[in-house]
């Protein structure tokens, strides 16, 4: 009942304002077309200025409302290098934004018809044309040189010493997997897979895979200063590790094997005193569309110290362990003692 | 067939009685009643195929947008339930509140819509249709008949796009780009059943209707222009519509190609884009495949597509810039290089919507100084408009507000992608709120402005009617702050990392201090929506109720299609065709008072061509 009652009342205002517009033709009509169209064209004209003044009042208030929303500053080396290159660009662009959008309007406002003067004939100018394709061509060549120095930087190959985490994607979480003592990934394939005791399809004839840890809700525990690789793949479709905060990201693709890398530099602890949030979390999100859950496809990094990093690392239990206790009838909770946990991270 | 003995078979005497004047075509032939058929449903006249695009592109923006009304509801109010929902939405709205599943559909079907049946049939479809034989002084297409199938594949493609929408399992829901192999496994996802194939289905015939429409443009404009328009006579708009075929001739089957590899996946046993999958439980026999392939295969339809939206915009705001300035377009031919740049760079640049799918950095590194490279050329046709309407003489008349509207929308959102396309900025910025910003902008509300400005200048051509001005101004003010409105702010958002096609955020700690302002964008893209519906009823009440057009010329323009009737019949001239004899921006005193010199006045003793 009420969505008929709306879809009245908006016939019926379209039909007021029909009503309206007619009238000021019937008004235009009686004034003469002429005059009528000149001062309403200088109506316009004007609304040109109003029209640049309140889009730049529009920017700036949302620029104030926006700033202490947006997210923290970058937690990666990369992320720092980006959010200089941001600025870089917004810089470029924020120039040329400002002026183009300023002669469009002012000129709209300043050349309005007026019977007094003639339009100038100005078809081209060789001149004016090459000034305006050679510095565009220059600034394009300074984005484009900072660009490539960081994207070649950012997806080149990790530093020696980077620990290797693996995270896989599936529908709709993370996985995420640790070397283990050996400092090894071991193989696995997708055949192997089951979800009671084989989540990734490790083979179990690769002796590397009997250290390896999983953490089943994709939990990332990196170190701070310390570079990292992720090792990216997925069990199903394409999902996508989003590292909003370290400013990284990278496809999870069935059948091949991604890779990304970055250096922490925030621990968790220091960013919830930085943004003064104790609820803060750095969170992986999935970034690329991947079905019904993709919204809640979530996991957590945690950045921490070497020595926290090393006390976590001892409470786990690897993978293969924990599936098949009959065979470890002495297996203790804790695995790996702290110090070989050590020796995979400085490998 | 040629031109001429088409219209022999397809004789027509043109009714407008109301109009009381005499404006049929072909006064030579005998004359006979056309059925009501042959007339409007099976039109083989370019200016009733073109009317035909234009409302079943219409029919589609309320549907998308629509759609993009609902799905805005459950963004801004998340979990809340709304009437309206399960209204439209039935049992995929259980207690009001959309279910994950529908919401993906429709934002599937909303993008899938919105970039192939309203910004490309129902804007290249309409306008080449409409303006290629008016312009270029021309009785109609090159083939009538291939013209009247590619409006009914297209009509039969939407057909199939709508029937998919009320399947039990839903439409197509993995985003307007179905990757695979989220598109291709119905374990996957509901809309990856039977909805995904009515969605490949669709998409093949509607590739059909492009290409049957394309080459009769680009035969057409090649071909048939009367004596004297040589191709550096034509209007801007022609050079547009040329270009925007030849990309969509050249990119199109590629799409088509993707999407039978695709079909083939899913009912086949092929793998040419699986690999490596367990899902539901067990591991599927494919090996060997790459998901990435499709991507490749789909982006070399889907950038030069961007340009296929956008080129027949330039070319309709560089008329319109023009003529309702009362000045020639500034760099004719520096336009006419620079989309000759785009539509050749449109070619290169597709894997910058890869850079995060591990590709090689070497490869992305290329795609970077192309896609960069495009800002050249675009940065010229901006600075070109601008030129051209300094110390102008400026009608603000709504297309000249559209056209206004357009310049600026387009520098905004052509900026943005001089973040995206550069790929250490992009890394972040991909796949978020940033790059919904960026294309919306740029190549949806842009290209609608380009659009807007184009049915506003040329309605009065099409129906012998003007729309109603003062709706139309509302109509521009409204949309224009609102459309800043909806999407300025989702920049920052973008920045913040925000996902797009995510359903809810407010289980997430990084972007769920953007509720408030989801709110905000929701309320605000639901008025825009409305001052659409103004536009819309505007339109059908001017069609029958429009105040009547008296001057065959009634913006003072120097283009051909005004020296036509002021309802031309099927033939357009009612005599013979014009000849032509300077260029079509020739905005300059004619010694008679006029500010103008229309394409057929003779040059004058001394004067010299452009």
């Amino acid at each position: 009942m009420s969505g008929l009652l709306l879809v009245l009342l908006v016939a019926l205002i379209f039909v007021v304002l029909y009503q309206v517009s007619r009238s000021s033709e019937l008004v235009a009509s009686i004034q003469g077309e002429d005059l009528f169209d000149k001062k309403r064209n200088k109506l316009l004209g004007f609304s040109m200025l109003i029209l640049f003044a309140t889009l730049m009042i529009g920017f700036y208030a949302c620029h104030k409302y926006m700033m202490p929303l947006m997210g923290p500053a970058a937690a990666s080396d990369h992320g720092e290098q980006y959010d200089f290159m941001f600025m870089v660009t917004l810089i470029v662009t924020g120039i040329v934004f400002l002026l183009t959008q300023f002669l469009l309007f002012w000129f709209a406002f300043k050349y309005q018809r007026d019977e007094n003067r003639k339009p100038l004939f100005f078809s081209h100018s060789n001149k004016l044309e090459m000034i305006w394709t050679t510095v565009p061509a220059l600034a394009m060549a300074v984005l484009v040189a900072i660009g490539l120095k960081s994207w070649f930087q950012m997806t080149g190959d990790a530093p020696k010493g980077a620990m290797q985490i693996e995270i896989v994607g599936k529908q709709f979480n993370w996985i995420s997997r640790y070397p283990g003592a050996d400092g090894v990934l071991g193989k696995r394939y997708f055949t192997n897979i089951n979800d009671k005791d084989n989540v990734l399809g490790q083979d179990w004839k690769d002796k590397a895979n009997m250290d390896d840890i999983i953490v089943q809700n994709g939990e990332l525990r990196l170190i701070k200063g310390k570079p990292v690789e992720l090792i990216i793949g997925s069990r199903d479709v394409i999902h996508d590790v989003g590292l909003s905060h370290f400013r990284m990201k990278m496809d999870a693709v069935p059948g091949i094997t991604t890779r990304l890398w970055f250096t922490p530099t925030v621990t968790t602890t220091e960013m919830k005193a930085k943004t003064g949030n104790e609820e803060f979390v750095y969170e992986i999100s999935c970034d690329q569309m991947c079905g019904k859950g993709h919204y809640s496809m979530r996991a957590v990094v945690v950045v921490e110290t070497q020595a926290e990093h090393d006390a976590w690392m001892a409470k786990q239990q690897s993978y293969y362990v924990q599936n098949h206790p009959d065979e470890f009838p002495a297996a203790k909770p804790v695995e790996a003692p702290a110090d070989s946990a050590k020796k995979i991270t400085m490998k | 067939m040629s031109n001429e003995a088409t219209l022999h078979q397809h004789e027509v005497h043109t009714h407008h009685s109301d109009h009381g004047h005499d404006d049929h075509g072909h006064h030579d032939h005998h004359e006979h009643k056309q059925h009501f058929f042959s007339k409007y449903v099976f039109s083989m006249d370019h200016k009733i195929i073109s009317r035909q695009f234009l409302v079943t592109g219409i029919f589609w923006a309320i549907v998308g947008g629509l759609m993009s009304v609902l799905f805005r509801l459950q963004l801004g109010y998340p979990g809340e339930s709304f009437k309206v929902l399960s209204y439209f939405l039935g049992d995929w709205a259980p207690g009001g509140i959309i279910d994950p599943e529908m919401y993906y559909g429709l934002i599937t079907i909303h993008g899938t819509v919105l970039v192939f049946f309203v910004l490309t049939a129902g804007l290249s479809g309409t306008f080449s249709n409409f303006l290629i034989p008016l312009q270029i002084g021309a009785r109609d297409m090159a083939s009538p008949f291939l013209n009247m199938l590619s409006y009914w594949f297209f009509a039969v493609a939407g057909l199939v796009m709508f029937a998919s929408l009320f399947v039990s399992t839903g439409p197509a829901s993995g985003g307007w780009t179905t990757y695979p192999p989220l598109s291709a496994l119905k374990e996957a996802s509901m809309g990856s059943g039977i909805g995904m194939d009515l969605w490949l289905i669709s998409m093949a015939l509607f590739v059909v209707s492009s290409l049957l429409g394309g080459l009769n443009y680009i035969v057409t404009i090649l071909n048939m222009r009367t004596t004297g328009m040589s191709m550096t006579r034509m209007p801007l708009t022609i050079w547009a519509f040329l270009f925007t075929a030849i990309l969509g001739v050249l990119s199109f089957p590629v799409l088509l190609s993707a999407a039978v590899l695709l079909l083939m996946d899913r009912h086949a046993g092929t793998s040419f884009y699986l690999s490596e999958i367990y899902i539901a439980g067990k591991a599927l026999p494919n090996v060997g495949g790459s998901p990435i392939l499709y991507q490749h295969l789909f982006w070399f339809l889907g950038h030069p597509e961007v340009y296929i939206i956008m080129l027949p915009a330039m070319g309709m705001a560089s008329e319109i810039l023009s003529t309702h300035s009362r000045k020639p377009i500034f760099g004719y031919l520096a336009m006419i290089l620079s989309l000759i740049g785009i539509t050749v760079l449109a070619f290169l640049v597709w894997a910058h919507h890869m850079f995060v799918t591990g590709m090689s950095p070497f490869l992305g590194g290329v795609f970077v100084l192309l896609t960069l490279l495009i800002a050249i050329p675009s940065a010229v046709k901006v600075f070109n408009w601008l030129t051209t309407i300094f110390k102008g003489n400026i009608r603000f008349t709504v297309p000249m507000l559209f056209a206004i509207g357009f310049v600026s929308l387009f520098i905004s959102g052509g900026l943005t992608g001089l973040f995206l396309g550069n790929s250490a900025l992009d890394i972040h910025l991909h796949d978020t709120y940033f790059v919904i910003a960026h294309f919306h902008i740029v190549m949806g509300i842009s290209a609608f402005f380009g659009m807007f400005a184009g049915v506003y200048h040329w309605f009065p051509k099409m129906y012998g009617r003007f729309m109603n001005n003062t709706m139309g101004y509302i109509h521009f003010f409204i949309t224009f702050i609102g459309s800043y409105v909806i999407f300025w702010p989702m920049h920052y958002e973008g920045v913040s990392g925000m996902p797009r096609r995510y359903y809810d955020f407010s289980s997430w700690e990084s972007f769920n201090q953007f509720g408030d302002l989801n709110k905000m964008i929701s309320v605000a893209a639901i008025i825009v929506f409305f001052a659409q519906l103004l536009f819309v009823f505007n339109y059908f009440v001017s069609v029958w109720k429009g105040k009547k057009v008296t001057d065959p010329n009634p913006w003072k323009a120097n283009s051909l299609e005004w020296t036509t009737p002021i309802l031309p019949g099927h033939g357009n001239w009612d005599g013979e065709i014009p000849e032509v004899h300077r260029w079509a921006y020739d905005y300059k005193d004619d010694g008679n008072g006029n500010d103008f010199i229309p394409q057929t006045v003779p040059l004058k003793d001394g004067e010299e061509a452009h």
